[in-house]
């Protein structure tokens, strides 16, 4: 993090570099700033230690299942390690992922504004955030060992289990209680602190997708707050809610459980959405095909996505006809989803593109996301779930969503802002060369899961029978090509924040406000404060810049 | 639009401190919807074992005290409106006078509390407490009752006590000076919060002492 450039006093703030304003302060002044750039950086340092230690898990899980049989995970270990990997990489990297790193840093800059409206709240929810892991991980070590529920902590197992259940599920708990300070923070921030001149429908596509993404982590989380805390009371008390030996229902569990958790798969999806809807203009040199659609869609997308937990259900015991609905609904989600996806193409089209690494993996995250979203519907119609249900296509389907999703469109977002989060460079060919290991590790990793699945292969078991040997050591080689991908990826991004070469301001030819102060950007954001009077996605004036250097 | 919001910058570079009132305002109403669906996760656990349970329900409300209910209740609202006489005391810079109904309605939180504790206790004399060998003997509609009572009044009775915790932190500031007519958001915003933890009481009140 050295940086040449000293702290110069402006006359709207500072104009050196945030990261060495101010000067020489050395760790202090990281735990204990208040600025939303450098707490995006702590939560990014912070999220992908715990992403590659969830990686690790993931890796070892195929590992585990490159033959039948054991190789060296036993059958309750393996229980213990995949609840793990799917509590780290779920309730510690990707929920809080994209709007903790990237949207504390770009949401501001993007609104025009020198802060989020609650600067000291925001750095709250690190500390809550910080707690939250550390009682994650003691529960590895402490009481029975770690869960072996799934990350559902389904009842009545989890009420029964000698594993450490209850301090899993108060670490997810207070992990919850950070993502209601950061949404309502970035509410707020986005209703108060838009730059003058900046009506709602002038905002950049990122912020609408985070508006909505704030919206579903406040009023879902309160909900699993309460559940996981009754299931603590139920291990302590024997309170009986979820448990049929006391005339509780374990079913209301899995609604209340899913009332939450279903919403918050938008929470990870939604803004990475919003991040492929900024790098498709900056790319194409042109407007963003249906603004106001994309921008709509988003909210649509939080609000049917709120009424659809039932179809996690369908083989638990529902009612034909909340069955029915529940499927009704889950289909509707998918009309705001594809307004988006044909959105985005439309915007390719005779779009002046060039291809640089920002775009690869945005056009990676449509094909894996349409993927992931085509097998959704599958899973949404009643009668292929009653087949699909609990297999290894379910796996398959929700990394491809998820992972494919939420985390590929965080690293689409990585590579597009991390010449200005750093002012360099990432070397380009290593990251085009990490881009292909991890698309082609990637889909020959949970391509086969989804044909496991169909077979009728069950998940959640550490063996198999011996006719799908095939398809799971293919797997497992793909999971080989796709570490190999993200270390890559990692290490080259590191590198290039460390010793790459200066970035420009504006590197890509963007629009949006970001690109208008420095790279990186001082500790107020703007040497003067931004003023508004076109849309996000106007490129008349960089396109004419580009005729003026060609002409030259 | 943020045209008329100032900010400046403290001595230690890097804080920023913003001055917008409606910021604030808008970060406290957001937490109280959260605070609403943290008590609708109860509610809706209710009404499900209500609907399938209605008789044992019944019975097992007539257990409560209803005189100690109603106290409560009417203890609670004139919290609520003495909160209210203290922040449109602060606002008028009626500083004592705004200092005497905030102490009027921590000592009413506390008269809340103490009858709370005389019902609980009585309760837990005669074995109705969660984790009890005797609650686990009754009928299961019964139990879920209490435990249901249990659980939600004491969601709440945390409320109180951390709205009471709050109204002290306020007290000191109000005589410090920290909080006054042109600065009093921080009161105004721990009566929004107190008028909540009233709402949710008077919604406790019918469903659990009033069923019967």
């Amino acid at each position: 993090m050295a940086h040449s450039n000293a702290a110069a006093t402006g006359a709207y703030g500072t104009t050196g570099s945030y990261l060495n304003t101010p000067a020489g302060g050395g760790l202090k002044s990281w735990l204990t700033t208040v600025d939303h750039k450098k707490i995006g950086l702590m939560y990014a340092s912070a999220m992908f230690t715990f992403f590659l230690v969830g990686m690790s898990l993931g890796f070892l899980i195929r590992l585990e299942l490159l033959e039948p049989g054991t190789q060296f995970v036993s059958a309750r270990a393996y229980n213990s390690i995949f609840t793990l990997h799917g509590v780290i990489m779920i309730f510690l990297f990707i929920v809080p992922g994209i709007p903790a790193i990237l949207g504390n840093f770009i949401l501001p800059l993007q609104l025009g504004a020198d802060d989020v409206a609650m600067p000291r709240l925001n750095l709250a929810s690190w500390y809550v955030y910080m707690t939250g892991a550390v009682m994650a991980l003691a529960s590895l070590v402490t009481g029975g060992g770690f869960a072996d529920t799934g990350w559902t902590f389904y009842a009545p197992y989890s009420l029964n289990t000698n594993t450490n259940v209850s301090l899993a599920v108060l670490a997810a708990f207070v992990l919850g209680f950070s993502s209601i300070m950061t949404g309502m923070n970035f509410i707020t921030t986005i209703h108060r602190l838009r730059a003058p001149g900046m009506g709602f429908f002038r905002m950049p596509l990122f912020c609408w997708a985070l508006y909505a993404t704030s919206w579903i982590q406040v009023i879902a989380t309160p909900v699993i707050g309460i559940t996981l805390l009754l299931v603590v009371m139920e291990r302590t008390l024997g309170i009986g809610f979820f448990d049929p030996a006391r005339g509780g229902d374990p079913i209301l569990y899995q609604h209340l459980f899913w009332i939450y958790s279903h919403p918050v798969v938008y929470v990870m999806v939604l803004p990475a959405m919003g991040i492929i809807s900024e790098i498709l203009p900056a790319f194409s040199r042109r407007t963003i095909f249906g603004y106001k659609a994309i921008a709509i869609s988003s909210m649509a997308i939080a609000v049917v996505g709120y009424l659809v937990w039932g179809h996690h259900m369908f083989t638990a015991g529902m009612s034909d006809t909340a069955r029915w609905v529940f499927s009704l609904l889950t289909f509707f989600v998918a009309i705001p989803t594809g307004v988006k996806v044909f959105n985005w193409i439309a915007t390719l089209y005779r779009g002046s593109i060039e291809i640089r690494v920002p775009l690869l993996y945005a056009v990676g995250w449509i094909f894996l996301f349409s993927i992931g979203g085509l097998t959704g519907l599958a899973n949404g119609a009643l009668s292929t779930d009653i087949h699909l249900h609990d297999t290894a296509y379910i796996v398959g389907h929700f990394h491809y969503t998820m992972f494919g999703g939420a985390a590929i469109g965080m690293f689409a977002g990585l590579h597009y802002w991390w010449p200005k989060i750093w002012g360099r460079m990432y070397n380009e060919k290593v990251a085009t060369t990490a881009w292909v290991l991890i698309m082609v590790g990637f889909n020959l990793t949970y391509f086969p899961m989804l044909i496991l699945g169909i077979k009728g292969m069950p998940r959640r078991y550490q063996d198999y029978l011996p006719q799908f040997h095939d398809l799971n050591f293919l797997s497992t080689i793909g999971s080989w090509i796709l570490v190999a991908g993200l270390l890559t990826m990692i290490i080259n991004l590191i590198r290039g924040a460390r010793s790459g070469s200066p970035a420009p301001d504006n590197p890509w030819g963007s629009t949006t406000l970001e690109w208008q102060t420095t790279s990186p950007p001082p500790l107020l954001n703007f040497a003067t404060p931004p003023e508004v009077t076109t849309g996000p996605y106007d490129f008349t004036e960089i396109l004419r810049q580009n005729n003026v250097e060609a002409g030259k | 639009m943020s045209s008329d919001i100032s900010h400046a910058i403290d001595q230690a570079p890097g804080h920023v401190v913003h001055t917008d009132p409606e910021t604030g305002k808008t970060g406290m109403w957001l937490f109280l919807f959260t605070e609403l669906l943290l008590f609708g996760g109860l509610f809706l656990i209710y009404g499900v074992y209500r609907s399938m349970n209605e008789g044992a329900f019944h019975h097992a409300a007539a257990e409560l005290n209803v005189a100690m209910g109603v106290t409560n209740t009417i203890v609670l609202l004139t919290s609520s409106l003495t909160m209210v006489m203290a922040v449109s005391a602060l606002q008028r810079n009626q500083v004592k006078r705004s200092l005497g109904f905030l102490t009027g309605t921590l000592l009413l939180s506390a008269t809340f509390l103490v009858i709370k504790f005389f019902e609980w206790s009585a309760k837990y004399h005669h074995g109705i407490f969660p984790g009890k060998d005797h609650l686990h003997e009754l009928p299961h509609g019964e139990g879920l009752f209490f435990n249901l009572y249990f659980m939600m009044t004491g969601l709440h009775g945390i409320h109180v006590v951390i709205g009471m915790i709050v109204m002290t932190v306020v007290l000191f500031k109000i005589r410090s000076g920290a909080l006054a007519a042109d600065n009093h958001g921080m009161l105004e915003y721990t009566g929004l919060y107190w008028h909540l933890v009233d709402l949710v009481w008077i919604f406790l009140l019918p469903l659990f002492y009033l069923t019967t």
